[in-house]
């Protein structure tokens, strides 16, 4: 069942729902910023209106800096612009940012200490008909290995627009992953959202009707056997495979990982020990990525068997979001049959 | 204004001298590093901090107002540690300390180590984005400071360079300031060789600066080029300082495998006499 606390969108599960996306929601995102604090300035390499920066421009206009394709030069000059006190808010698409730039964002953003907000849209395999060049599958890898970062994987654009808000305050920089396509909107407005914290979207129905009876013993005897940890637009796919497994008499958690750096260690922690195995779920390669994350945490905090779904060494192609999500096995389907595969196992 | 001015000619080419001498003192004691950038562009930073031109405050480094120094070839670190000392920032002793563990003194500018740094820097060939960026900031609030970019030649082969120069001349940024330092070398060889520069001039003019060449031995004339920028508006300005590397040492001059290497103590010993004296030219008080 979903999470009753959270106050998320109960429609979303209606063919009918809302779909908008991250891009979408950061872009609006970027224009409240604008309007809270005079100091953020926006930063973008040639491609304003597909990642929703010109909503920010028009309202902005002195405020807003085209690079013109130079994404080395757009980090360099982020980094000046917060040397005057300035709370650069700099996007493009992830491949290029922080993928054609990740040296400038090390040196002169992150060891230097000047707080910049990066935006990577156009992140995994969603981005689609583009193809392999464009949609980046390595970006949480290049990112969360920086001191002074933090990384954040929202599942929609409310998520989003609260994203660079909220990475307003934070004390040091934030990159935020955004995809390309449409998802159905998961939360709402009341919805809360924070830099490293994760939320547990869906939870089985044992737990949620006796939550503190909970133990180990108990969740392989009754409830919860499975946690999935999903992030950013493959959240929607785990939700979707929770509600039908629930029909089978399946119950599995899902847990909203937006918390990529810093890790949301409390509550990984707790659901780890509330599971049999945990499966990670994301539009990333498997190397180095938001499972890889958990994986070091809990191999040494709480060993548990991990089933990654991600990207398996190789690169994406061209097709439509759906057709490629499915075709690379992090969609619905491809959820329910691992999440069987494992429990005949246990 | 809070400057620490030198009126006197002589007396710059003293600390100029002096700042050489410890350049070499340092790079002994910390055994690896840059020699012959920093040897050779010494008259640079001395023009800028010391004769007048630069608005700073070592008592208050983070005065709103200063002007800000980007140093974008990080490696010339020994030459800016020895002119931050000599402008007061910290002691002169803690030169010594260059490079070793716990120092102050990293290996390549650590803003967040040492007062006086505005970016950390080591990486070539990113620096002048920076600059560019504090020069749009500043823009932006109408604070009238002036950004000066310190910058090697050999990272001119950086693509990132050339996107800076190419933002700046979008932005006319006049409260921009580059001086390039025109060796000629870098650590393969000489810069024509190892990827060719020229037409330097005519590329920044191209891409709308204004570009000075000066004699960068020559303060006189770097004092005067450095005040003409302020009065040149609506371009940033490139002052290209021709220099000879490793100058002052007869066997480090124009001789590139000085570029990353130190001195060991008898060479040590050689340089400072020949830094004393200058081959005869000047004559100590």
């Amino acid at each position: 069942m979903l999470n009753p606390e959270l106050k998320l969108n109960s429609e979303f599960f209606s063919p009918k729902a809302k779909r908008k996306s991250s891009r979408d929601g950061f872009g609006e995102g970027l224009v409240l910023a604008g309007e809270l604090n005079k100091n953020v300035v926006a930063l973008c390499a040639d491609v304003t209106e597909s990642i929703r920066m010109n909503l920010f421009k028009d309202r902005f206009p002195e405020r807003f800096i085209e690079m013109g394709i130079a994404e080395q030069n757009m980090a360099g000059v982020a980094s000046g612009l917060a040397a005057t006190g300035k709370i650069p808010v700099m996007g493009t698409y992830a491949v290029f940012s922080p993928g054609r730039n990740w040296e400038q964002i090390r040196t002169a953003i992150c060891y230097n200490q000047q707080k910049v907000i990066i935006v990577g849209s156009h992140a995994g395999l969603n981005v689609g008909p583009d193809g392999a060049t464009h949609q980046a599958l390595e970006d949480l890898a290049l990112t969360r290995v920086l001191p002074h970062l933090a990384v954040i994987v929202p599942a929609d654009a409310f998520e989003a627009r609260k994203a660079i808000l909220k990475a307003l305050d934070y004390p040091t920089s934030v990159y935020i992953r955004l995809a390309r396509e449409k998802s159905p909107i998961l939360t709402t407005e009341e919805t809360s959202f924070e830099i490293g914290k994760s939320q547990v979207f869906w939870l089985p129905s044992v737990i949620a009707s006796e939550p503190k009876a909970f133990s180990r013993e108990r969740s392989v005897a009754g409830g919860n056997l499975i946690t999935i940890f999903a992030c950013g637009y493959l959240v929607f796919e785990a939700l979707e495979a929770a509600q039908e497994l629930e029909k089978e008499g399946i119950d599995i958690t899902v847990i909203n990982n937006s918390a990529i750096k810093p890790l949301d260690k409390e509550l990984i922690l707790a659901w780890a020990k509330k599971s049999r195995t945990i499966i990670t779920l994301e539009e990333h390669q498997i190397a180095g990525g938001m499972g890889s994350t958990i994986a070091e945490f809990l191999s040494e905090n709480y060993p548990i068997p991990i089933h990654f779904m991600g990207i398996n060494d190789t690169f994406g192609e061209s097709g439509e979001a759906e057709e490629l999500i499915q075709k690379y096995g992090l969609g619905k389907e491809a959820i329910k049959q691992t999440v069987k595969k494992i429990i005949k196992t246990l | 204004m809070k400057t620490k001015k030198i009126d006197n000619l002589k007396k710059l080419e003293q600390v100029s001298q002096e700042i050489r001498e410890e350049i070499i003192k340092m790079l002994l004691e910390a055994k690896s590093g840059h020699c012959a950038g920093p040897l050779g562009a010494v008259e640079q930073y001395v023009a800028l901090y010391f004769g007048g031109i630069l608005k700073y405050d070592a008592q208050n480094p983070d005065w709103p107002e200063r002007d800000r120094v980007v140093v974008s070839n990080g490696h010339y670190a020994p030459l800016l540690y020895a002119v931050l000392a000599q402008a007061g920032y910290f002691k002169k002793e803690e030169l010594r300390t260059l490079r070793k563990l716990n120092s102050r003194l990293q290996g390549h500018p650590h803003r967040l180590s040492l007062p006086g740094i505005e970016t950390s820097s080591g990486p070539v060939g990113e620096g002048l984005a920076q600059a560019v960026g504090m020069a749009i900031g500043l823009k932006m609030d109408g604070i009238k400071s002036q950004v000066y970019c310190l910058m090697g030649d050999g990272e001119h082969d950086c693509g990132n360079t050339w996107e800076a120069v190419m933002l700046a001349g979008k932005h006319q940024l006049d409260n921009l300031t580059v001086i390039i330092d025109r060796n000629n070398i870098q650590i393969d060889g000489f810069t024509e060789k190892v990827m060719p520069l020229e037409p330097l001039k005519e590329k920044y003019e191209a891409f709308n600066w204004k570009v000075l060449e000066v004699d960068g031995h020559n303060l006189e004339e770097l004092i005067r080029a450095l005040n003409k920028t302020k009065s040149i508006f609506v371009k940033p300005v490139a002052i290209i300082a021709h220099t000879i590397p490793g100058k002052g040492v007869n066997f480090m001059e124009w001789e590139y495998e000085w570029h990353g290497k130190v001195p060991n103590s008898q060479e040590a010993e050689e340089a400072l006499k020949q830094l004393r004296t200058l081959k005869g030219k000047i004559e100590l008080e």
